[in-house]
This record gives structure tokens, sequence and C-alpha cells, in this order.
């Protein structure tokens, strides 16, 4: 996940209406693949992942005329390169009260990159509960994987090279919904 | 021994001059001398004292010999510009009976780097109970006329009115600790906004306040003499100034530490600033350095208190009390009494070298810098600046609070009887 | 933040917020079925205890234990402590032996400052208790113990304790609790009013940033929370105060003082209480007393504190650094 300021020339690769095409599509493959998505749990990963989770926990509502619930996975205190920062503010788990024991959690981030945020956040979830199976869904994937790790769902894939970074806005937290591919700031 | 022209020095201050020492004594002051025959030291710009006197020095020995010696100690007393030190008698055994001082005293002599004059316990053991023998040790080959509990104060009224009473048969002096010490039970700095803050157990200023004012009455009251050791508040300095002024006889000396350093420095923990009595506040500090000019503060006393690293290296609590300062005191004095214009070299003189011979009797020492008198000389380069390095001090112990400060003047020669002890910085 | 924990007073309003938010996560892990988490794997932390403290030794040991650090409890007590070893030995054979965080409990006031400063271990030193001095860690739990009784546990977050009237009564002299509280409460924005008799305050306090009383009964309609130090009985031989009576009269809490509080505030202790001497057993009993909270908020606190000290490469950062380019 990159969240590097958005840079003068970076360039939107998908606008708002986008966005929310993509995830009324997620959304369908979700009723489809979990036949019904009865025991469909959200899990959104902090911070943008969980206003994601939230959207398409909406339209998986306006779908299934049922309420899907959905939750918040922190998985700071599991990141592999913990100490390689300085320690960062904690970000809320709320786990929906029926828990995830023998649910199908669908896992849900912004940008899937390295693999490592996902793979953090099943270890974060084997202290919580076991799931029937656990899907991961993101809004875009930019390759460059260094864990086993894929997408079920995928919102948009966007070949980038190691250059350049990807960056979600929403609007619960930027005030707009796009996504901004642009150049790596020179290092500091 | 030979002659030695000390040339172009401007003595207690003042227009340069030559001085000629011919063997032990000052053959001749005046401009112009002819060096025939005569070693010559340069001298033009540094400032010639009489010998400095130190009236409160810790020796150590014996008993503490990994601390310091003799022969330590009185190496880092000609460093420090020293020809007679007052050894203090908390030693092991206690420097309470003729025998130990005696061997303090014989030792001194030994090493001639400086005279060392002991001083004799006021009680057995310094335990404050039962008077020791103070006539004997007058009249030993020490001949002791200074009597001091000094680390322990005579707290007992009765004891401490005896001993003043006593000493007056030969003429003897007793130099007191001030420190009630039930106000000091557990106490490890001075008491106040510092020590609030810090959790450390107070040392409230009434507390040396109070024996002091007990004691200038006592004085009063039996017509004997007393000294104050290290006095370091603003009140106690009242006090002094109080009782000077209706005559009664009481000098006090104050440390060079107290002269400079404040109770702020101990938020750091480092037990290089724990020393007996604490570091006050600066408006204690503001009041000691104004007694010392005016007068009412007679000295400038040491208060040496070598001790081993360990001692120190540990924490405030576990740490011992005291500091070092033979080899910095007259850097500080500089600093804080001279280069503040409140106080002339010749006023450094008298503080430092003058009066506390006087005081504790030191003959042929502090003695104006004129023909005729014993060559005791002290030669100052009051211009240079420099860090305190404790690498390169004599004295066995390192537990100075300079370390690393910039402190003026340093000591360039010490003569002890027209003997060489320090020449260029270097001990002989 | 500072590498160190030594003084509540080092703590600046947001390192002192970013503790308790990140509490407030940790206090939810203890709701689930494993209360552990993999943060501090292979980090090694002593718990140096010179001084008897089983329930702050244990609070320390548990917040480790769910972050999964490895634990070595230390006791003075029959140790080569107890044959003389110093603290800077102690500290460096610990050292020695990799560790990479010590939490040390010692009766000298400055200890830790020392262990931290003197150039003797390169490990984080966490104060939990010196002498008369600090105790950081009970002054944030009972910080955050206010926050979530004055504020609420999820309205709190980000909030500090601005306005809030918190009244410390007792043996403030010798209270380490006292001096931290004070430090951290003021930087939180709270106002303190110090209640004692004369005797147990420090000479000097006229700088601490609270205000000081004499009189209970009159601070006590104005305080959201009133925090009792324990006194212990033995003050009584060192005439701080005439008799365990007269001190319970003028000093301590019972339920016809507790009436007059406002309805929303909380007493608080910071344990262990003294039944009948500043406290009686109907207010300790009562709801409105926090000290079992206050125990159960002292393992998430104290996780929180070593996991923004250890968690990373250096400790977390609360205001933004200036770049070096």
């Amino acid at each position: 996940m990159d969240t590097h300021d958005s840079q003068s020339d970076a360039r939107p690769v998908l606008e708002g209406p986008d966005i929310a095409r993509v995830l009324t599509r997620i959304a369908h493959e979700i009723v489809e693949r979990a036949k019904g998505a009865d025991d469909v749990v959200l899990l959104g990963i902090p911070t943008r992942g969980v206003f994601l989770a939230r959207r398409i926990a909406d339209k998986l509502e306006q779908i299934t005329e049922r309420k899907v619930p959905c939750g918040s996975l922190d998985i700071t205190m599991y990141r592999d390169d913990l100490r390689m920062h300085p320690p960062r503010a904690l970000a809320r788990t709320e786990i929906p009260g029926d828990g995830i024991d023998g649910r199908l959690v669908v896992l849900v981030d912004d940008v899937l990159f390295s693999g490592r945020t996902i793979r953090a956040a099943l270890d974060a979830m084997n202290d919580i509960g076991r799931p029937r199976a656990v899907q991961l869904a993101v809004l875009v994937d930019r390759g460059h994987r260094e864990l086993p790790i894929r997408a079920d769902y995928v919102g948009k894939n966007l070949p980038t090279s190691l250059r350049e970074t990807v960056k979600v806005q929403l609007a619960e937290e930027d005030g707009r919904d796009t996504v901004l591919l642009g150049a790596k700031p020179a290092a500091q | 021994m030979s002659k030695i022209l000390i040339r172009g020095a401007k003595v207690l201050g003042g227009e340069p001059q030559d001085v000629l020492i011919d063997g032990g004594t000052i053959a001749e002051v005046g401009a112009g001398l002819s060096a025939e025959g005569a070693e010559v030291v340069e001298a033009e710009g540094k400032v010639l004292l009489p010998g400095l006197v130190d009236l409160h020095t810790h020796l150590r020995e014996p008993g503490r010999e990994d601390s310091e010696t003799v022969l330590t100690g009185t190496r880092a007393a000609a460093s420090g510009g020293y020809t007679t030190v007052f050894a203090m008698a908390n030693t092991f055994p206690v420097a309470d009976t003729a025998g130990v001082v005696e061997q303090v005293w014989r030792l001194g002599k030994e090493h001639g780097y400086c005279d060392v004059q002991p001083i004799g316990a006021v009680t057995v053991g310094l335990e404050g109970r039962k008077l020791a023998e103070l006539g004997a040790m007058y009249e030993s080959a020490a001949g002791v006329t200074v009597f001091s509990d000094d680390g322990k104060c005579v707290h007992d009224a009765v004891i401490m009115r005896r001993a003043l009473e006593y000493v007056k048969a030969f003429g003897g002096v007793v130099a007191q600790h001030a420190q009630e010490p039930r106000l000091t039970e557990g106490a490890e700095m001075n008491e106040g906004v510092v020590s609030a803050e810090l959790g450390l157990g107070g040392w409230p200023a009434v507390a040396e306040e109070s024996i002091i004012a007990r004691d200038v009455l006592l004085a009063e009251h039996v017509g004997s003499r007393v000294h104050i050791c290290h006095l370091s508040t603003a009140g106690s300095v009242e006090i002094v100034r109080w009782a000077k002024s209706r005559g009664i006889a009481v000098t006090a000396e104050v440390t060079p530490h107290h002269l400079l350093l404040t109770d702020e420095l101990v938020r750091t923990y480092n037990p290089v600033y724990k020393v007996n009595p604490p570091l006050r506040t600066e408006r204690d500090v503001m009041a000691l350095r104004e007694a010392l000019a005016d007068g009412t503060i007679d000295i400038v006393a040491t208060d040496h208190a070598p001790h081993p690293h360990e001692d120190k290296d540990c924490e405030w609590a576990a740490a011992a009390m005291g500091m070092v300062g033979l080899e910095t005191a007259l850097s500080v004095v500089q600093e804080t009494m001279v280069d503040t214009g409140l106080l002339d070299w010749a006023g450094v003189a008298d503080r430092m070298s003058v009066k506390p011979a006087q005081i504790g009797q030191a003959t042929g020492h502090g003695r104006p810098v004129s023909a005729g008198e014993p060559a005791n000389l002290t030669l100052v380069d009051t211009a240079y600046r420099g860090l305190v390095e404790p690498a390169g001090f004599a004295s066995r112990s390192r537990n100075t609070p300079y370390e690393g400060r910039e402190l003026p003047g340093r000591v360039t020669h010490t003569w002890l009887r027209g003997k060489a002890t320090l020449v260029d910085g270097k001990l002989t | 933040m500072q590498r160190h924990l030594i003084s509540a007073a080092d703590l600046t309003r947001d390192d002192a917020v970013l503790i308790l938010d990140t509490a407030e996560e940790m206090a939810r892990v203890a709701d689930r079925p494993i209360k552990k988490l993999p943060t501090l794997r292979g980090r090694t932390i002593v718990n140096l205890f010179f001084e008897d403290s089983t329930r702050t030794r244990i609070s320390f040991e548990a917040a480790e234990k769910r972050l999964s650090a490895d634990v070595i409890n230390f006791s003075a007590k029959g140790s080569s402590v107890s044959k003389g070893e110093s603290l800077k030995d102690t500290a460096q054979t610990l050292e020695a032996m990799g560790v990479d965080a010590v939490v040390i409990r010692h009766g000298a006031s400055g200890a830790p400052y020392r262990l931290a400063n003197s150039g003797w271990i390169d490990a984080v030193v966490v104060n939990a208790g010196d002498g008369t001095h600090q105790h950081p860690t009970q002054a944030l739990l009972d910080a955050f113990t206010m926050r979530r009784r004055l504020i609420g546990p999820d309205a709190g977050i980000g909030q500090d304790l601005d306005g809030k009237r918190i009244t410390i009564v007792g043996d403030v002299l010798h209270s380490r609790v006292a001096r931290s509280n004070v430090d951290l409460l003021h930087t939180l924005g709270a106002e303190v009013t110090l209640v004692a008799p004369p005797t147990l305050l420090p000479v000097g306090i006229e700088t601490w940033p609270c205000e000081v009383s004499y009189d209970l009964d009159s601070t006590l309609p104005k305080s959201d929370a009133v925090m009792m130090l324990r006194v212990q009985r033995e003050r009584m031989n060192a005439a701080f105060f005439p008799t365990e009576r007269e001190y319970s009269r003028r000093y301590g809490l019972d339920g016809d003082r507790m009436a007059r509080m406002p309805e929303h505030a909380v007493v608080m202790h910071p344990g262990p209480m003294v039944r009948g001497m500043e406290i009686t057993a109907e207010v300790a009993d009562s709801d409105r007393c926090t000290v079992v909270e206050q125990v159960a908020n002292g393992v998430s606190i104290r996780m929180a504190v070593l996991y923004l000290l250890l968690g990373g490469n250096e400790p977390a950062v609360t205001h933004p650094r200036t770049e070096e380019k």
C-alpha cells in the first residue's frame, strides 16, 4: 500500500464512477462465488480497506436484501517490517458480533502489492478465530508480489513499475474518489 | 639550595617586579634585580601569590589509601598552588590520638610536596560523645591547634560547649561541621524546588543555620573562638555577619564548589554533584560570593574529598559525598570572584593564604611577598583558559564536578621554602 | 517519544494521547480468545526489581507476555545484589545476556535515570517506580482510567483530559504516584489539586503545576476524580501526623465524604489500599471506586508503552520529524 502524497504529475487511472462500478462488480462476484453470501463477513484493512469493505457491504445488502457483517482488522502489530520503522499508531480492530468462526471472511484492501499486508492479516485473523475460508478483494492489483498470495476479486489490474506509486483516495478520508499513478519521489 | 629569580611577576596582581629567592627565603623584591648565579623563571604577565593554605583537606591516609594518600594528596596540593594543607581527622583509624596525628604529620614531612598540618578529632571516634585527648594532640610533634569532627557535626550542645572552652587553654580552635543530625536524616540534596521534583531527601538550610546560630552564641558565652566549615547558605552568611558585628570570634570558610555550582545540577542524578553540605541555590551562591568579598566569610577551603570511581559510578543514593578540589580551587575562585570583579588578587591571597594560615596557626605560611619571608610562593598564569581534564590530576581520585568545563587560570609554579614542587605545571 | 520512559514529565501531550489511544486498542486484545500479539517476538525484557512489588511486576509481566516478548524476572533478594553487586554491574550482566529492555523498580530516586543516561547499557529503560521520584506507567494508567470513566472508551480516542478536575489526597511527600500524576495530568490539560496535611507536602511544592489545599471537604464537590494515596502507618511515628484516627478523620474518604462528590465523580487508588486509614471499606467496595479497573488498565497501558518503545526500530514518533536531506 502506497501512502505517499499524490505527486503533481500523478495521473488518475480510476475516477469516482469507475470505482463505484468495480465495487458493484466485486459485490456481484462475491454473491456468485459464495452462492448467496449468507455466511460472508467482510473485514477491511485500515485505513482505506475499511471504507471499501463498508461500500461493498452496502452493495451486498442491496443485492441480497440482507445485512452483511462488516468489520475491520488492524494488522500493524503483525507486520513483518515492524523493526524497520518507528512503531505506528494502531488502528481499530472491530470484529462483528457473531465472530468469524466457520464464516467466509472476505478481506478487503485498497492496493495489493507485495502481499505482505495480507500475510499479516492472515496471521492476525488466526488469533481471532477460525473462518471456514478466507478470500481477498482489492481495488487495485499493481503486481510485484513477494509472497504466494493472490486476490479473489480485483477491481483493476494495473501493471506498474517499481519506480511508480499508486495512491488510492476515497471520499471518506480524502474528500474524493480516485486512484492515482505517479512517479516515486526521489529518495530522501 | 641555589638562587631563583622570578622575573616580571605581578606580585599579588600589582606592578611587575622581580623576586629573588635565596635558599628558603625571599632575598629581595624589586625591579631589575640581578640574575647572576640564579635560575631564572620568566613570569611576565603571571601573578605571584603567597603559597596557598587549605584549612580543609581529606588526605584519606590512614585507612582509605585507595582514594588518596598523603603523597598523592600533597602532590595534588602542590599542583593546585598549595604549600600547606590541613588534613581532616575522619581517617581510619580516626585522628583522635597523638599517635595518628603524628603519623600523618610525619608522612607529609617525608614527602615534602606540601606541609601537612593534621586536624584532630573533637570527640573520640567522631562519635560526638566523649572529648578526644585534645591536649595530647596539641602537645604532640604535630602540634595540633585545629580540631574538627568534620563529616559529622558536634551536635551535642554540652560537648560543643566543653570543646570550645577546653581548647582555650592552648589557643586551639574548633572547626564545626554544621549539620543538625535529626533534620538531615535521609537527606540527599538541598531541600527546595529541585528536591521536591526529584524525590530526593531534603537537606534543609536550617539544619546548617541552626547549628551555626547555636555555636556562635556558645562561643560568645564561653569566650572562645569557633570556625565554621564549608558554610553554604545565605542564611548562614546572615548569622555569621550578625555574630561578627557583635564581636564574636567566629571565622568561616566557603568551598570553591559552593561558589560556583547549584542544586540544579542534581537533575542529572550524577553523584559527582553529591556533596556535604549539598549544592544550594543560585541565591545562596550569590550570597556566598558577596560574603567572601566583604570578609564575612574569611577564607576559601577546598573540602577536597577524594572517592574511588566506583563510589560515584552508581545511583545517587548509593554514592559517597564529596568532590576533589585542590587542583581546581584557584581556577574556580578566579572564575567566580576575580573575573567577576568581586575580589582582586590581593584579596585572593588574603582568603586563600593569609587568613587560613592565621586561623590554623601555620607558621611561615600566608606571609607577605617581601624580603626575609619564607619563600612559599605560587605563580599563576591568569590569562590561561582551558578545559578541566581529570585524567591529568595528581590526586588519586577523579571525582571532580568540573570535568570538561572551561575554567580560567593555571598554577605554573609552586615553591615550598624555596624548593620548587611544581615547575611549568609539572610536579618535581 | 524519547527512547526511555523515566518520568511522566518527559511525555508531550501528543505522546501521552498516543499511549492512551494505543492502550485502548490493547485493551480490546483482552477480550479475544487468544490474548496475545506477536509484536515483540524475539525481544527480551528483564524485570529488574530491587524493591518488592508483586503487583507492578505481575502487571508488566502480563503485558510483556501478551506481546510475546521473552521475559526474565530479576529480583534483588537472594541475588548477587544482596552480596554487594552494584546496579551498574547487575545491569551490564543482564545486557550481556542480550536484553533489549530493562523494566526497573528501585528504592533510590533517580536509579532508572542513571541506568538510562550513564552509558552503562544500551537497552531501553522503563521506570517501574523509583524511590519517591516517578512512576510514569502508574500515572498513565490512572489517566487512562479517568479518560474511560469521564469521557468514554471510544469517545476518548484522541482526547486529553482538558478541564477535568482531579484531586489527589494523602502522603504526597513520599509519593512517586503523586509526582507522576501531577506532571502527566497537567500535560493532559487537567486541573490538579493536592490535599494533605502540611507535613506530608514537600518543601518546594509551590512550583508544581497544581493547587495545594489542606482541606479535603472543600475540594470534594469540585472534583471529577478523587485519588486516594496510601498512607503508611509508620509515618505516625515520625510525627507526620498525631494518630491514625486523626488522620483518617481529617483526610480519609468515607461514605459521607463520597456523597459530597459530584455524581459522576470516581474514586481512585493506586493500591495497595489501607482500609480504615485513607479509605473506608464502604468507599473501596462501591462501584464508584475504580481500583480493580486500574489494575486491568495497567496491563493495557504497559502493553502500549512497550509496543511504542520497542515495537519498531526506534521509539514512536508523535510529531512530524524535520526531514534531513
